[in-house]
């Protein structure tokens, strides 16, 4: 089987040659099989964020090749890679467009990778499926589909944002610590919704996390991030048996030193 | 004071402002659509009406004059918008890059001349300050409003097609947009050449209004365009939710605009006075907002301490 992401050997350096200089990614080699779930974590700094910004070209990278499904898309803008991509964000806001009202944000998302024309820009027919789309979050937002998104609370943002990533089968899901910016009870709504629509659609996901219990549930690979690079990669049976004390001992052998573990958690 | 000498003013002003909101729904897709600031207007209103009367002047049909004037306008955008993007200077530094080169481009336009005369008595023009009072087809009143219906009409259409969408989406925010597969670059240019060109087909129909173009008739309009947008919000903001509403309020607000500009004249404001008192104006309604959640944000607070007490 082919890979669906393959990230071969990338760095990434921000502000090279002046004192804010940064080496965000140092070498980061990673290639997912269809059907993986990663779980990413890593302390502040240790590149997570930069790594899926990298794959979904926020900005370009100094070394290395990023390919999706097969298709190199080192070059591509960040416009042309979004045809293979679902995207959700830490940020609430920043997934979905606050001032046009729920249907409208799903339909620019079903659009995703295609030309956009002076066709009218929903029909009908696809107001029906996105309700029934809506229902099945079961939180009533199928009755709201003429409201801002704006009015929405963040878990209902995100909720819908993952919605609008995965409604068009991706390649490839990004999850950026997608629940870190909402309430305990809401994050576990979202990252269960998260996990069933996975699941159900047999998606290739990343998912950066900061919280450690959550990175060992779920998934079947778990990669931790350290100074720019990968330092350790979990999967399979032995990803299904870890423990939290196993990862810190993997942790400390990769990275020579001691993982603050309290300071991943609360982060 | 002749209360009639004010009533007798009132068709030019509501001419003047039918006008001005055309060009208006032009600072308003930029402003508030695209949430860009673009100073270009002040040039390619000019640029409008230079085209548009020295095409008239040259013996084009009227309605070709316009549609130039459309297209040259969307240049005028297209220019703003590759200084913008492409060269990654800020919104409004590429605005008045382009404006300060339209003047000399406007100036060529005119044959080196700071204005041309454009006399309805010569050529045929689409409406004229002249028939202003007129109870005929020809009151460029009557003339406007047809306009300003059939542009709300297509920008409301357009602004809800795919492609319109993506442009509203664009504005509201970027990083979404992107994730979503839409060229935020291409968008932003779109919106700069769609805006100036109508700001430009307003500068078409202004110069056939008061009969000539002038390489200045552009001074201040970002200015009033936002004037005439901040007022038409305030005044409508509860009232009008639909899309072509809003587009409508903006050149109510014009309207509005330039009335209370003819009552502060009637009242025996100097002409002279009438640019600073316009960007008084739309300071206090800028403004407006930003004391207002200030003024609230206070009261919330003393409600605190009372409750407290």
């Amino acid at each position: 089987m082919t890979a669906v992401l393959k990230i071969n050997h990338i760095a990434k350096t921000f502000n090279p040659g002046t004192i804010t200089e940064k080496k965000a990614l140092t070498d980061v080699h990673l290639h997912l099989e269809p059907g993986d779930f990663v779980t990413v974590i890593g302390g502040n700094g240790a590149g997570k964020s930069t790594m899926l910004n990298a794959v979904a070209g926020v900005f370009p990278v100094d070394h290395g090749t990023i390919s999706i499904d097969g298709v190199d898309v080192t070059h591509l803008p960040e416009h042309k890679r979004a045809a293979y991509l679902g995207r959700v964000f830490q940020d609430p806001m920043t997934g979905t467009a606050a001032t046009m009202n729920i249907e409208e944000n799903m339909a620019l998302a079903m659009r995703r990778g295609e030309k956009r024309g002076l066709r009218w820009g929903i029909s009908a027919m696809e107001r029906e499926m996105y309700r029934e789309q809506l229902s099945k979050l079961g939180l009533g937002l199928e009755n709201r589909m003429s409201s801002k998104v704006g009015l929405l609370s963040g878990g209902q943002r995100q909720a819908l944002t993952l919605l609008m990533a995965t409604m068009r089968t991706p390649k490839l899901l990004l999850l950026d610590e997608h629940t870190a910016a909402l309430d305990p009870k809401t994050a576990a709504k979202v990252l269960e919704l998260s996990e069933m629509i996975i699941a159900k659609q047999k998606l290739t996901a990343m998912m950066i996390t900061h919280n450690m219990r959550d990175a060992i549930a779920m998934g079947n690979r778990l990669i931790m991030m350290h100074e720019g690079r990968i330092v350790v990669d979990v999967r399979g049976e032995h990803k299904a048996s870890l423990t939290r004390e196993d990862l810190m001992g993997l942790f400390e052998k990769a990275a020579g030193k001691e993982l603050d573990g309290d300071k991943l958690l609360l982060s | 004071m002749d209360i009639m000498k004010l009533l007798n003013a009132l068709p030019s002003a509501v001419s003047q402002g039918l006008i001005w909101g055309l060009m208006a729904i032009g600072v308003y897709i930029t402003f508030r659509i695209l949430d860009v600031s673009d100073l270009t207007v002040d040039g390619s209103i000019a640029t409008g009406g230079a085209v548009a009367a020295i095409l008239i002047i040259n013996g084009w049909n009227v309605y070709a004059a316009l549609l130039a004037a459309f297209v040259v306008g969307m240049l005028c955008g297209l220019v703003t918008g590759m200084f913008h993007t492409f060269f990654g200077i800020p919104a409004i530094l590429s605005g008045i890059l382009t404006q300060l080169a339209l003047y000399s481009v406007n100036l060529r336009i005119l044959g080196n001349k700071a204005n041309v005369a454009l006399s309805v008595n010569k050529f045929r023009l689409l409406l004229s300050s002249r028939n202003v009072r007129a109870l005929t087809l020809e009151n460029p009143i009557l003339i406007l409003v047809v306009f300003g219906v059939f542009l709300v009409g297509v920008l409301y259409w357009f602004f809800g097609t795919e492609l319109g969408c993506s442009m509203r989406a664009t504005g509201a925010n970027r990083n979404m947009s992107r994730a979503q597969g839409i060229n935020t670059d291409k968008n932003i240019v779109l919106s700069l050449m769609l805006a100036n060109g109508i700001v430009a087909l307003a500068g078409a129909l202004l110069a056939q209004y008061q009969g000539f173009a002038d390489v200045g008739m552009g001074r201040g309009a970002i200015v009033i365009g936002l004037a005439a947008v901040i007022i038409g919000e305030v005044m409508f903001a509860k009232v009008f939710r639909n899309f072509a509403l809003k587009l409508l309020a903006v050149i109510i607000g014009a309207m509005i605009y330039y009335i209370v500009i003819q009552v502060v004249l009637w009242l025996g404001l100097n002409t002279n006075d009438l640019k600073l008192l316009t960007a008084l104006v739309v300071a206090v309604f800028l403004a407006a907002p930003h004391w207002k959640a200030k003024y609230l944000a206070g009261r919330e607070q003393g409600k605190g301490r009372d409750g407290r007490a």
